[in-house]
């Protein structure tokens, strides 16, 4: 029995989401394992992002269930929670297809936002804070070590003090993960990482997930549409076409599943090339 | 009843000017997505060129109903060439230089303009209220009951009459010509648009000019309705306006008429049956409670939220 | 391209430009300036002045002829040169940082070198002091809202409003009702400033929330006009409730602030009698001009505490993508109404110091056009910068005061100055932003980085 079914961190059951009359995702469920990279695949249009967007609460699913569970065992239902609920009390994090950095605040500024509630509560809902105590300048310190480990491990750390916007596209990429990562997540979920990168960054971007995920003992749910990171680096492979899953498995058996070669054939030539070819490479 | 019908009739000539003027804010609003608070103002010195048309060539005291009507024609078409020069000439001043800049310094440039023109009026003009004899005046009796008469001016349904054709021609504008296709264009994708061979300077300067123009047939009717006018009805005139054109959708050409009418009803039917002292406090709180339930408006698209 | 131009066909070009700007200067004036109405017996009268309409086209053909000959150097209109990148000062965004502490020494010493060298002129040139820093303050807790949250509010008269109306209402009939009924001593009429000051802030806050609760989650423009709606529905509660505003009447006759207890009379038991000094009507206004620098400078050390607090943070985060903080766990109803009552409160500070300084209050102090010009303060001075209120609130309300002379024509230059130094710095007079934490060094971030807030 896989580590997905044995212990998912999230559970989708029945998930369906309609706008109007498009069926975006259309009775969907599928699990994915604690500490383990998820990758969530399919043709443009398959409700990838959908998807994501319901389980940070940028969407509300019009049926269905999302239930996250953490290490302890505490339980959240996240359909029934409000977006910044889901990321402040569930610990879920994201990053979004076209980046969204504070781009006229610093990177390191960047990273304070990020750690905003355990920093609110150490200043007392701000009362404290404009008075000095003690707590917060403490609970700072540790806010700027937090960000500062997570910038050493984005290579980040020289140019922490340079406005967000200033950074190469690589570079943003690598600060919306460390970004995610001070909010001390549970589950990442990330929209395309590597959309845009080079091989070489492509390359770095495995490693700095994998090194996220072994380490740090956190579970990443993954889009992607670049194959040379979904096959290297995931653990399990759910397939999406048309707002359905086609197909469930770990990389191998996705690479050899007929019904997913017949929907990338029907699509794209290069994904198919991805999908069919990586085996060869 | 027969209240009712008066105050509605009240209303929905009020409600006319209004749309009118809204079409300004959201045609504005829709291609480069500022407000201009100028506009109110553009309203204003339309009503004083009107004025100053209608003296000049002295109507005043003239019974021949051809004469006036075409003295009248003479007075709008004065008045609309005009009042586009000067919507043509803010757009070139304030507006154009910051047409790439961020979108709080247009704003403020706008009133900046709008001070600009009410005090450029004062100083011309004079502060003191400039009243005009009725040149329009008849109308019919609809119905007469217990000593209650209701009545339709020949005002009124001038006022009306001439908003609807407006807004049918303008309607057609904006489907059929060229203009109207490089308008929506403009609106969808301003560099889009530029790439694709779309003057957008030009686009933006006349759609300025067509705002101001129908604020000037707005301008002269205000002129005609009410029979007097200072420099500062741009501003209360400006707001209200702006409110319609927001609580139909912003943006939108059919939602600006309709909430011109709404917000012209409402004036007047509070007006009417609770206070005069509070018509405005009920606009707004109209406009908020809307607002609140249909965020972008009444005709508004709805902003969908990009994620 | 203009400097190859030969001389002689830049001439023509100008001469061509300038011909074109006189005739639409003579279509636009024509009307308003050639032709005035008078109210004649038996109607309105026109007055021609063509002479006048010649004047004002030769103006402008001349400054447009000559402008485009030495100073733009080109027969492009210059609506056409201000569109590329922003022209820089050197140093002015670094001017924050030497400048603050002159102007603050400067302030404090003001009342000295007024009483001392300006005799005749002290009680004018306080008076102005007085009236520049009740803006500055307004400017600086309408920079919270606009500037760091990046919510565009066109009712903050509001806020001031209340606040006024709070101190003048609690002084001139709770106060001494509290001291009819045997509640309070009538001591407490001399501390009646003191103890209304938090209540009033605390009140404008109050209302901030109250309309910023419904409405917070409209964007940009719709919360432009809502705020703008809120602020005239307070102008007309306070202009027709007659019996508790006074209406158009105000309210007069509100108490003067004492000297923490100690009334400023003059005789027994005044100001001057307590220390041992002469009685001076300018002990009053001194204290005043202390009591608004000291509120404005509580204002600008609260401002710039917060802006390193995870609040002020997320109100920046909040400007520059609201969907981002909506990701990393920030209740962004929550952070933009704290933005908004916090806002409000500075204002409803200085609503109630108005009220005390003016002794009058009427619904004509807080029309739109005060919003206006708050707004314009902050906008003008640079969105987010505390040094750049300062100077364009000095600008703007002492070039205001100094051009006094030019009586009716002092507004339409005001407006004029407004367009110009917008079209001239549209990011204002100080555009970068200096962040709130920093690692190595603080670099100040440009202003091209720095977005300006949709909501």
């Amino acid at each position: 029995m896989s580590q997905w079914e044995k212990d998912p961190v999230v559970t989708v059951e029945h998930l369906t989401m309609r706008f109007g009359g498009l069926v975006a995702i259309d009775d969907l469920s599928f699990n994915a394992g604690r500490s383990q990279i998820t990758a969530l695949i399919g043709p443009n249009g398959a409700g990838k992002t959908t998807v994501f967007n319901c389980l940070t609460g940028f969407y509300k699913p019009t049926e269905g269930r999302i239930t996250l569970r953490h290490d302890n065992g505490e339980t959240f239902l996240l359909e029934r929670l409000r977006d910044h609920e889901i990321a402040r009390d569930a610990h879920v994090s994201r990053t979004f297809q076209n980046i969204r950095l504070f781009s006229g605040m610093t990177v390191l500024e960047n990273l304070m936002v990020a750690q905003h509630n355990p920093l609110m509560r150490a200043s007392a809902w701000t009362i404290g804070g404009v008075f000095g105590i003690s707590g917060f300048r403490q609970a700072e310190t540790e806010a700027i070590d937090l960000a500062k480990y997570w910038l050493d491990h984005t290579r980040l750390l020289d140019r922490a003090d340079e406005p967000a916007s200033d950074l190469p596209y690589g570079a943003q990429r690598r600060l919306e993960i460390a970004r995610a990562m001070c909010t001390r997540p549970v589950l990442l979920c990330l929209d395309e990482p590597a959309a845009g990168l080079n091989p070489r960054e492509s390359a770095e971007l495995n490693q700095l997930l994998r090194y996220i995920c072994d380490e740090h003992g956190l579970s990443i749910l993954l889009i992607e549409h670049d194959m040379s990171v979904v096959m290297e680096i995931s653990d399990h492979i759910v397939v999406l076409d048309y707002g359905s899953k086609i197909s469930d498995g770990t990389p191998d058996h996705v690479r050899n599943d007929p019904s997913v070669i017949a929907a990338y054939l029907g699509v794209d030539d290069e994904e198919v090339d991805a999908v069919v070819g990586t085996e060869a490479e | 009843m027969e209240y009712f019908l008066q105050q509605l009739i009240n209303g929905l000539t009020l409600g006319s000017i209004y749309g009118l003027i809204a079409i300004g804010y959201t045609m504005v609003y829709g291609i480069i997505g500022m407000i201009n608070f100028a506009h109110g103002d553009i309203f204003m010195v339309s009503a004083f060129i009107g004025l100053i048309a209608i003296i000049l060539l002295g109507i005043v005291g003239t019974t021949s109903v051809f004469v006036i009507i075409l003295a009248l024609l003479l007075v709008l078409v004065i008045a609309m060439v005009l009042t586009s020069a000067w919507g043509w000439t803010v757009e070139r001043m304030a507006y154009r230089p910051l047409r790439t800049s961020f979108r709080l310094a247009p704003l403020i440039t706008a009133i900046g303009m709008s001070i600009v023109l009410q005090n450029f009026v004062q100083i011309t003009q004079g502060a003191r209220v400039k009243p005009l004899q009725p040149i329009i005046s008849g109308g019919y009796v609809l119905m007469e009951k217990d000593g209650f008469v209701v009545n339709l001016s020949n005002i009124q349904i001038i006022i009306v009459v001439v908003t609807v054709a407006l807004m049918a021609a303008f309607s057609l504008i904006i489907a059929l010509t060229p203009l109207g296709r490089a308008q929506r264009a403009c609106e969808q994708d301003r560099k889009m648009a530029a790439l694709v061979g779309v003057n957008v300077d030009r686009t933006i300067s006349l759609t300025f000019v067509v705002g101001a123009a129908l604020a000037a047939v707005a301008g002269v009717m205000y002129l005609l309705y009410y029979g007097v006018i200072d420099f500062y009805i741009g501003f209360v005139a400006g707001v209200k306006a702006f409110t319609a054109a927001v609580l139909g959708g912003i943006g939108s050409l059919p939602g600006a008429m309709l909430g011109g009418m709404l917000i012209g009803l409402i004036e007047t039917f509070w007006s009417a049956y609770f206070t005069v002292e509070y018509k405005d406090v009920a606009a707004f709180s109209i406009l908020a409670i809307v607002l609140i339930f249909l965020p972008s408006g009444l005709l508004g698209r709805p902003e969908v939220e990009k994620v | 391209m203009a400097a190859s131009q030969p001389a002689a066909e830049r001439l023509t070009d100008s001469l061509k430009d300038a011909v074109v700007a006189a005739v639409i200067a003579l279509a636009l004036f024509s009307g308003l300036i050639g032709i005035r109405t008078t109210a004649d017996v038996g109607g309105l009268g026109l007055n021609f002045r063509w002479e006048l309409l010649a004047a004002a086209v030769a103006t402008v053909f001349a400054g447009r002829f000559l402008l485009n000959v030495f100073v733009w150097r080109t027969d492009k209109p210059v609506t056409r040169l201000f569109s590329g990148p922003m022209p820089k000062i050197p140093g002015l965004d670094k001017l924050g940082v030497i400048a603050g502490p002159i102007m603050l020494i400067a302030a404090f010493m003001l009342p000295v070198i007024s009483w001392n060298f300006f005799g005749q002129q002290n009680r004018y040139i306080m008076d102005l002091a007085i009236l520049v820093m009740t803006y500055i303050m307004l400017g600086w807790g309408l920079n919270i809202v606009v500037g760091l949250a990046g919510l565009l509010d066109l009712g903050y008269v509001a806020f001031y409003a209340v606040g006024a109306y709070s101190y003048a209402l609690l002084s001139t009939k709770f106060f001494p009702l509290m001291v009819e009924l045997g509640y309070a001593g009538p001591g407490i009429m001399d501390w009646a400033f003191w103890v209304s000051l938090p209540l009033a802030g605390i009140l404008a806050a109050f209302w901030g929330i109250i309309l910023g609760f419904p409405v917070l989650r409209l964007r940009g423009d719709y919360l432009a006009i809502v705020t703008l709606a809120f602020g005239e529905i307070i102008r007309i509660v306070l202009l027709n409730w007659y019996e508790f505003t006074g209406g158009p009447d105000g309210l007069s006759r509100i108490p003067r602030p004492s000297f923490f207890g100690i009334p400023f009379s003059r005789g027994e038991g005044g100001f001057a009698d307590f220390f041992g000094l002469g009685y001076s009507p300018m002990h009053r206004i001194i204290f005043l001009f202390y009591l608004i620098l000291i509120l404005a400078l509580i204002t600008n050390f609260v401002t710039m505490r917060l802006r390193r607090l995870p609040i002020g943070r997320a109100w920046e985060a909040l400007r520059e993508d609201e969907i981002a903080c909506r990701a990393l766990g920030i209740n962004t109803r929550n952070t933009k109404l704290t933005a908004f009552a916090i806002g409000a409160m500075f204002g409803g500070f200085a609503g109630s110091f108005f009220a005390t300084r003016q002794g009058f209050i009427s619904p004509e102090s807080f029309v739109f056009m005060e919003s206006a010009l708050i707004l314009a303060i902050v906008v003008l001075g640079g969105l987010g910068s505390q040094i750049g209120v300062v100077i364009a609130a000095v600008v703007m309300i002492g070039g205001f005061e100094i051009f006094r002379d030019l009586a009716e024509y002092r507004m339409l230059v005001f407006g004029l100055l407004m367009v110009s130094i917008m079209v001239w710095r549209p990011r204002g007079l100080i555009s970068s932003r200096n962040p709130s934490v920093y690692l190595k060094e603080r670099k100040a971030v440009g202003a091209e980085h720095v977005a300006e807030g949709r909501g």
